[in-house]
């Protein structure tokens, strides 16, 4: 039995999810092979072979593939998918793009987010926005995964040296869609779904230009910069910071909610944060049902004696 | 141009759910449903391609239980033409849902097909991708901007960096993220109108689709309960318990 990692990487460094799914992989046992698809993407191959748990990498090398579409991905995917059990990716929007279009190539039904691995075929999952645990058994013959990787601790990235197995990608090239541009949001703070601390702040920020009170604070503490759905959705900040169902799963060491009422489907997105503090003018806020430490007062007020008190 | 849009009926995102004492599922008697936020973003897309001139009819499609076609006519009060009900009582995975589409678009050709980018009981995030694999047509997934034009759809998607723009030729899947638009309302004169639009019934029977489930739940539990802590009167008391109790700082 081996399992197959799609490694997410942007074709320099290897994505701290990989690593996260590469200890689900570990979890489920047996041999573990990575899959790197990309362009001028030598340095993340050798990165995975250098993965402690991988014995084996494919990689993929193609021009088209500097940004791979989805229907690019999940054909080669597919070519090399002979011979595996278990095919996984993180559960990030590039997981959640492919996996499902594998899936269904291969007839087989996919598992999204799995959180633990009980069994080879048994998993759980959340749904209904984290609010219900599932425990699901699959009968398919390859089973198609997405890890949450909050849930899984990250292996180590050092101490392997697998072998690198050049796999052909040009007949799987996709024509009929192609990738046009991008725009990253900069930022020198740590990665939201990695970050060990992050302080988030919601509609009661009142703008955009208060949020700079939040990252004065981020500064201080390493901290990486979150909000909610109504703080994106008012244009305070960009939509890569939303944490929730629908944006990022966050599971860090310390969670500040500020100006954040905690409605539900902000909650999927933070409630398996180690300690919780929310910082609130409203003491009947939901928030306050789920923090560690909860602080009843004006946010305008409390966050530069925050910051100075750091 | 043609538009199909899926719609799911759900429990209203509203409603704190409750796992049923068996351990068999969440409780879904009794409660209020609607339709998946994402579907409504979908539909709403789709009138606005048919009020730009873009689309010249748009065909609903939902599969589920008789009670469906409230969803469904939901959708035709908000502009839909007309509506296809897929009707069974099975808990179809995203699998089968894709395989059922298939079938309809075989049926009904449409040039794009919308569909919300999940539906938030499953949370699975995937007949979009599935049924564009079945039809091996381009995807454009998780959607914040659809701009149609020369037989090619740009989709602008949010990624977990940011933003990304994709060109797919048409026919392709687009999948709905919130931010797409902000969904109309229905009027009353609306509501009454989409009583008579067409509503077609089928089964997966007779589309020929086999619906059988590929995975089992075994059980299904609340999760672990998180307790409310304690309240801290000043941010000095707060940054000491954050740095000395929970030593996270």
């Amino acid at each position: 039995m081996a399992i197959l990692v799609i490694a997410e990487h942007n074709n320099e460094t290897l994505g701290a999810s990989t690593l996260s799914t590469l200890a689900a992989a570990a979890k489920i046992g047996g041999d573990v092979h990575v899959l790197v698809a990309g362009s001028n993407s030598q340095a993340v191959a050798e990165a995975a072979s250098a993965c402690s748990s991988v014995s084996k990498v494919l990689h993929a090398e193609h021009a088209d593939l500097a940004h791979p579409t989805a229907e690019s991905l999940a054909a080669i995917v597919v070519a090399n998918a002979e011979g595996y059990s278990h095919i996984l990716a993180s559960a990030s929007t590039f997981g959640k793009n492919f996996t499902p279009r594998v899936g269904a190539k291969l007839d087989v039904q996919p598992i999204s987010d799995i959180v633990s691995v009980e069994s080879e075929d048994t998993f759980k999952r959340p749904i209904y926005a984290g609010n219900a645990i599932a425990t699901v058994q699959s009968s398919d013959s390859v089973k198609v995964i997405t890890v949450r990787g909050t849930a899984f601790d990250a292996v180590e990235a050092s101490g392997g040296s697998a072998e690198i197995a050049a796999i052909d990608a040009a007949a799987h090239i996709f024509d009929k869609s192609k990738f046009e541009s991008q725009e990253l949001t900069k930022s020198e703070r740590p990665e939201l779904t990695a970050a060990k601390v992050i302080i988030s702040g919601g509609r009661g920020m009142g703008s955009g230009e208060n949020f700079q009170m939040i990252e004065e604070i981020a500064d201080k503490l390493g901290a990486a910069v979150g909000a909610s759905r109504a703080a994106v959705d008012a244009g305070f900040v960009p939509n890569d910071y939303q944490v929730g169902q629908t944006g990022k799963i966050v599971a860090p060491e310390l969670y500040i909610a500020v100006g954040i009422s905690g409605a539900i489907q902000h909650l999927a997105g933070m409630k398996d944060s180690k300690v919780i503090v929310a910082i609130n003018k409203d003491e009947e806020a939901p928030i306050f049902q789920i923090a560690d430490y909860g602080l009843v007062a004006d946010l305008f007020k409390v966050l530069p004696e925050l910051k100075d008190a750091l | 141009m043609k538009i199909l849009v899926t719609v799911k009926r759900v429990v209203d995102y509203n409603v704190k759910v409750r796992v049923k004492d068996d351990n068999s599922g969440v409780e879904t008697a009794n409660v209020k449903m609607s339709m998946n936020p994402f579907c409504e973003i979908a539909v709403e897309e789709a009138v606005r391609l048919k009020e730009k001139g873009v689309a010249t009819e748009i065909v609903v499609a939902s599969i589920g239980p008789a009670q469906s076609q409230e969803t469904l006519r939901t959708a035709l009060a908000l502009g839909a033409d007309r509506a296809i009900l897929v009707k069974t009582e099975e808990n179809v995975e995203p699998l089968g849902v894709a395989k059922l589409l298939k079938e309809v678009i075989g049926k009904e050709s449409p040039e794009l097909v919308i569909m919300g980018k999940q539906s938030i009981d499953g949370d699975n995030n995937q007949s979009g991708q599935m049924l564009a694999a079945l039809l091996d047509w381009p995807q454009g997934t998780f959607a914040s901007e659809v701009n149609i034009a020369d037989g090619k759809a740009a989709v602008t998607r949010e990624v977990d960096g940011g933003l990304e723009t994709v060109a797919l030729n048409l026919p392709a899947v687009v999948t709905t993220d919130l931010r797409l638009n902000e969904p109309r309302f229905a009027s009353l004169p609306n509501i009454m109108k989409a009583k008579r639009k067409p509503l077609e019934e089928t089964t997966p029977a007779d589309l020929g689709v086999d619906i059988a489930a590929r995975t089992t739940t075994l059980k299904v539990e609340a999760p672990a309960q998180r307790q409310a802590g304690i309240k801290v009167e000043t941010v000095a008391e707060l940054v000491e318990k954050l740095k000395n109790e929970a030593k996270v700082i």
